[in-house]
């Protein structure tokens, strides 16, 4: 699992980290349009440039989720936050796309948008720049592994939500038909 | 690293749906995002049409042969009867003002929940039918025929409204998708085609007196269980009266008050009050029921279910009537109730016992909402209160979506809240008040199976709610609602874990100091009060 | 689709117009069309709203946008949440005239530049304003026409229109305005994606249409200066109910087609969603007190209550009641006679 995180820490990894850091803005604005690209073209635009955050709670976090993703792929001191940026956007995905390689295969296409952002540097490239690159792919992939954890969390929050429910509306009638005991300490722990 | 992937063959499947005019691309009924068929039994029992065993996800729905002939009489018909559906009808200009409005639109991003095309739904099938232009020009006039598959987009995106109004607010006609959507139930009713969890209750109602079917015994030893509660936290035992004659007083709330937890502290809190005030209420378990599922089917069948409030408040003979905490509960009563089952000329002008103040807005009505009662009485300051006992609450108020936007009930809990609560912070500006966001369950559609699309619809308010939580800490919503006791409870854990649900009288019945209480160590959920902690 | 459809339709009617005049068949363009138009256009609303009126309002539903009526001490909104017609009508003109509720967009994205589609909501409203401030205002300067003495009225709102004093003649802000404002409705629609997809060719033509009539209409007073007062002398027989035989000396085909395309409006005015215009004042959300709590609402085609009462729900459940302790009004679970007396 750390194999990626291994090499990309090294020191020679620098000088793509770099380079993708000036290009951020490019690379986010790309990476957000292919997961717009999952919704219909009327709603991508409301998604795209409604700002205020109370009015489209989509685009808010799936942009804050990918500033993320992409801040702990550079910084790996960050590597313990993946986790929470996941959460931003596949809390709503796990719930828009109930099929998970779809909710999921936004993580893989920033591989694309790296590339196509390193389009010039990749032409001169010596070779470096194209292995850094796999070091970064391999930590992409980790983020995808750690994906699929938040996503069936996500889902298994779901199935638990249901369940919750129906006991909270028989609990009460369970209750008074005496077939469950220790009423207090259940009671608490409701809501 | 001999080779690398191209960006094109990186490239994944194509997700992009394609790009066709809406009248072209039917609905695909997505697991998670509709609810179960309405049973056989339940359509029996109010004596709706077409009663039989059927599913949305089967081809055949069981229609009736003459099915399009019925829902377009049905359609001629009330047209003939809603002013504000021919008007509606006729008059969106499709500006696309309410197209982000809707919650359902900004959960689930699909288009047909921009309330315009909601409502363009049922209008292309009008203008077919009922206009000269349509007729004559069709699609040209955006009118296109009704199919079978123009029903089930119907009964699709019908049940995914949650009359919620709010994008009423932002139409420069006004134009309310709410009464678009009911009478698209309307006519779906025609053919039998509910869902079961508006027409289970519905039908329980009807027979049994509330939603949740429970039967007279069973629905006072529920409200009977709350005292030995009740009674372990404050050492008092209120002694609540059922189907009393003579009583002042005729109480109704929800039933999910009565049942469902967190509603159920807010119903100790009511019992709590009363008790205090020493008021001569009753309880009835015949009106046992203040919510109305009907006016998510029929205003036939609404009809039917307020029936009993009025009918039990003149049989019992009380002078004037107060209603618990609910959203659709009080829309129905401020505008349907004196209409379908009026005038309530047997009753008395409320007036409050205590303060003597006589509610002149519900004049007509006699039914007055139990938070303007307890404004009212600490406006008088005739409650002792403490409000550091909710000290570990730090809240924040959901207007819900009926009391905003179909009564405009902002202050009165507003004002109450404070008196109770020492920790209140208010969500942003444009989530609140008669912009509220909906829970994303109204409407009769908190089941289970449809949960997918209630977490979607409850993401705009739930977000908020985190905002709040982020920045202020807070820990719990309030609001006088009971579906959003049961359904904000739900998606809030999930968009925003660790806030939790509360009702208004939950907080008033922790905060009230009784005569002759003992020394209350925890609140009425029974966890421990602020600095009672290590006690427990 | 419909974006282009209407540019298409409304060329053709133009060039419709072209051919009348050329052929000069006044009695067709010039008396017929315009009578014909006129009385479309009144009959035609008056129809739609009589249809509207003819259908009852059966329950007070106003969309309430502020604190309701309640406790003295409790700020009552009154405009936003009338209780009283005064509230109403005051709720209604800032509905009408100064489009409230669209209004309401805009204070979210104040904070970010103006951006076409982002501050869309906002620049709809402005737009939207624009738009019907400049046709009322037009429509008020065209009664010149229609009346032998200028109305005061007319004079004053012609001076206000052209106090810039630009050019001769002098330059209606209007103009500019109402023509700025469709094109920006029309290319809102069109760019748009969520307003594009909702979009009707319906929606299209008559922003096409009214910019075809604003259009040709500014050719003529600033660029081909059609001859005024013919132009009056014709409009006058008309009004007289003595139309001119021909269309007077100077007046060119311009005019015609300005013309024309009127008609056209007028004609397609009440079939259309232009009827809004009467609409809006019909709208039970917005033209209601929500008063029902104080007043009954009484609804024509209400019917009376029928189906179970008490008496058949205390026959169910009379052992159960009377088991708990539940008064009941009959002791006996055996009733010989039907219980119906109660209730």
């Amino acid at each position: 699992m750390d194999y990626g995180r291994v090499s990309g820490s090294e020191p020679n990894c620098m000088e793509l980290k770099r380079i993708l850091l000036t290009k951020k803005a490019f690379i986010l604005n790309r990476w957000f349009d292919v997961i717009l690209e999952a919704y219909p073209s009327e709603t991508s635009r409301f998604i795209q440039t409604q700002s205020d955050r109370f009015a489209n709670p989509v685009g808010h976090s799936i942009r804050k989720g990918l500033e993320g993703l992409f801040d702990t792929l550079i910084d790996e001191k960050r590597s313990g936050e993946i986790s929470g940026f996941l959460d931003d956007i596949l809390r709503i995905r796990a719930i828009q796309e109930p099929v998970a390689s779809r909710a999921l295969s936004f993580i893989f296409d920033l591989k694309a948008v790296l590339r196509k952002s390193l389009e010039d540097e990749l032409e001169n490239d010596d070779g470096r720049l194209m292995q850094e690159l796999s070091a970064v792919d391999s930590a992409v992939d980790e983020q995808a592994l750690l994906g699929f954890d938040v996503y069936m969390k996500c889902r298994e929050k779901v199935s638990e939500l249901k369940s919750q429910e129906i006991r909270r509306n028989t609990f009460r009638l369970l209750q008074q038909a005496r077939l469950v005991t220790d009423l207090t300490t259940l009671g608490g722990e409701e809501s | 690293m001999a080779k690398q992937p191209k960006p094109e063959e990186l490239a994944k499947v194509d997700y992009t749906p394609p790009m066709t005019a809406w009248m072209d691309t039917p609905a695909v009924l997505k697991p998670g995002n509709f609810c179960n068929a309405a049973k056989e039994k339940s359509l029996q029992l109010l004596d709706m049409p077409n009663p039989r065993t059927w599913s949305a996800k089967d081809d055949d729905w069981k229609l009736p042969d003459n099915w399009k002939e019925i829902v377009l009489e049905g359609l001629r018909e009330r047209l003939d009867k809603y002013r504000s559906l021919r008007v509606f009808m006729d008059i969106c200009v499709r500006c696309g003002a309410c197209a982000d409005k809707c919650h359902f639109f900004i959960g689930t991003g699909d288009p047909k929940n921009m309330p315009v095309l909601r409502a363009e739904l049922l209008r292309s099938i009008y203008r077919k039918e009922f206009t000269t232009a349509g007729k004559i020009l069709g699609r040209f006039a955006g009118a296109r025929e009704m199919s079978l598959d123009v029903l089930k987009e119907w009964w699709y995106y019908f049940f995914q409204c949650t009359e919620c109004r709010r994008c009423s607010v932002f139409c420069p006609y006004g134009i309310d998708q709410a009464e678009i959507t009911m009478v698209g139930r309307e006519l779906l009713n025609l053919l039998g085609l509910n869902i079961d969890w508006i027409m289970g209750p519905a039908s329980a109602c009807y027979h049994k007196g509330n939603h949740l079917g429970l039967e007279p015994h069973t629905f006072k030893s529920s409200i009977e269980f709350f005292l030995d509660d009740i009674e372990e936290i404050t050492g008092i035992r209120p002694e609540p009266t059922f189907n009393r004659k003579g009583a002042e007083i005729l109480f109704v709330t929800p039933s999910g008050d009565v049942f469902a937890d967190p509603g159920t502290y807010t119903c100790m809190g009511y019992l709590l009050l009363f008790h205090e005030l020493g008021l001569d209420y009753t309880w009835s378990t015949y009106a046992s029921e203040g919510g109305n599922f009907g006016f998510f089917t029929s205003m036939d069948v609404a009809q039917k279910l307020n029936y009993k409030i009025y009918a039990e408040a003149k049989r019992l003979g009380v002078k004037w009537i107060l209603g618990g905490e609910c959203g659709h509960m009080w829309r129905v009563l401020n505008q349907y109730m004196d209409t379908w089952n009026g005038p309530a000329d047997f009753l008395e002008v409320p007036t409050s016992p205590i303060t003597g103040t006589r509610f002149d807005a519900a004049k007509s009505t006699k039914m007055i909402h139990i938070a303007e009662f307890t404004a009212d009485l600490m406006r008088h300051g005739k409650l002792k209160l403490d409000p550091s006992r909710n000290d570990n609450k730090i809240l924040t108020w959901h207007d819900s979506c009926n009391t905003a936007r179909g009564m405009g009930f902002f202050e009165e809990p507003r004002y109450v809240l404070k008196k109770v609560v020492n920790n209140f912070y208010e969500m942003p500006e444009n989530t609140i008040r008669e912009k509220t966001f909906c829970c994303g369950s109204g409407s009769g559609l908190n089941a289970s199976e449809n949960m997918d699309i209630r977490l979607k619809g409850g993401l705009p308010r739930a977000n908020a709610v985190k905002y709040v939580n982020e920045k202020f800490g807070v820990n719990f919503v309030g609001n006088i609602c009971a579906i959003d006791r049961a359904a904000l409870t739900t998606s809030i854990d999930y968009w925003a874990p660790g806030v939790r649900v509360t009702g208004l009288h939950e907080l008033v019945g922790n905060a009230l100091v009784m005569e002759g209480e003992k020394k209350r160590t925890s609140d009425l959920r029974g966890e421990p009060l602020p600095g009672c902690e290590a006690e427990e | 689709m419909g974006a282009i459809m209407s540019f298409v339709g409304v060329l053709a009617l133009v060039l419709i117009a072209i051919l009348g005049a050329k052929a000069n068949l006044h009695l067709v363009f010039g008396v017929l069309f315009p009578y014909a138009a006129v009385l479309t256009l009144l009959i035609g609303l008056t129809v739609r709203v009589v249809r509207w009126a003819k259908s009852p309002v059966p329950f007070r539903i106003p969309t309430t946008c502020g604190q309701q009526k309640s406790l003295p001490w409790i700020k009552h909104s009154r405009i936003e949440n009338p209780t009283t017609i005064w509230g109403v009508l005051v709720r209604m003109f800032f509905e009408v005239f100064l489009f409230r509720s669209l209004f309401r967009n805009t204070k979210i994205e104040m904070h970010k530049g103006p951006h076409l589609a982002q501050g869309s909501s906002k620049w709809l409203w402005m737009a939207g304003l624009a738009f019907h401030w400049s046709f009322l205002i037009i429509l008020i300067r065209h009664l010149r026409f229609f009346t032998e003495e200028v109305p005061f009225a007319v004079s004053v709102t012609e001076y206000l229109d052209s106090f810039l004093q630009i050019g001769v003649p002098l330059l209606y802000m209007t103009d500019l305005v109402i023509l700025g404002a469709i094109t920006f409705l029309y290319f809102r629609r069109v760019i748009i994606p969520q307003v594009s997809y909702i979009s009707l060719p319906a929606d299209y033509f008559p922003l096409v249409l009214i910019f075809s009539i604003a259009g040709s209409g500014v050719l003529m007073r600033y660029f081909t200066k059609t001859h005024i007062v013919g132009v009056k002398a014709y409009t006058m027989s008309l009004v007289s109910l003595r139309p001119m035989m021909s269309m007077p000396e100077g007046v060119g085909t311009i005019f015609w087609v300005h013309l024309f395309l009127v008609c056209v409006l007028f004609v397609y005015f009440p079939w259309s969603k232009l009827v809004h215009m009467a609409g809006v004042f019909m709208s039970p959300t917005r033209n209601m007190a929500n008063n029902s709590r104080i007043v009954r609402h009484v609804n024509p085609w209400q019917t009376k209550y029928k189906g179970r009462t008490y008496v058949d729900y205390e026959n169910d459940f009379r052992e159960k009641m009377i088991s708990v302790g539940v008064p009941v009004e009959k002791q006996e679970s055996e009733s010989a006679e039907p219980a119906a007396e109660k209730e």
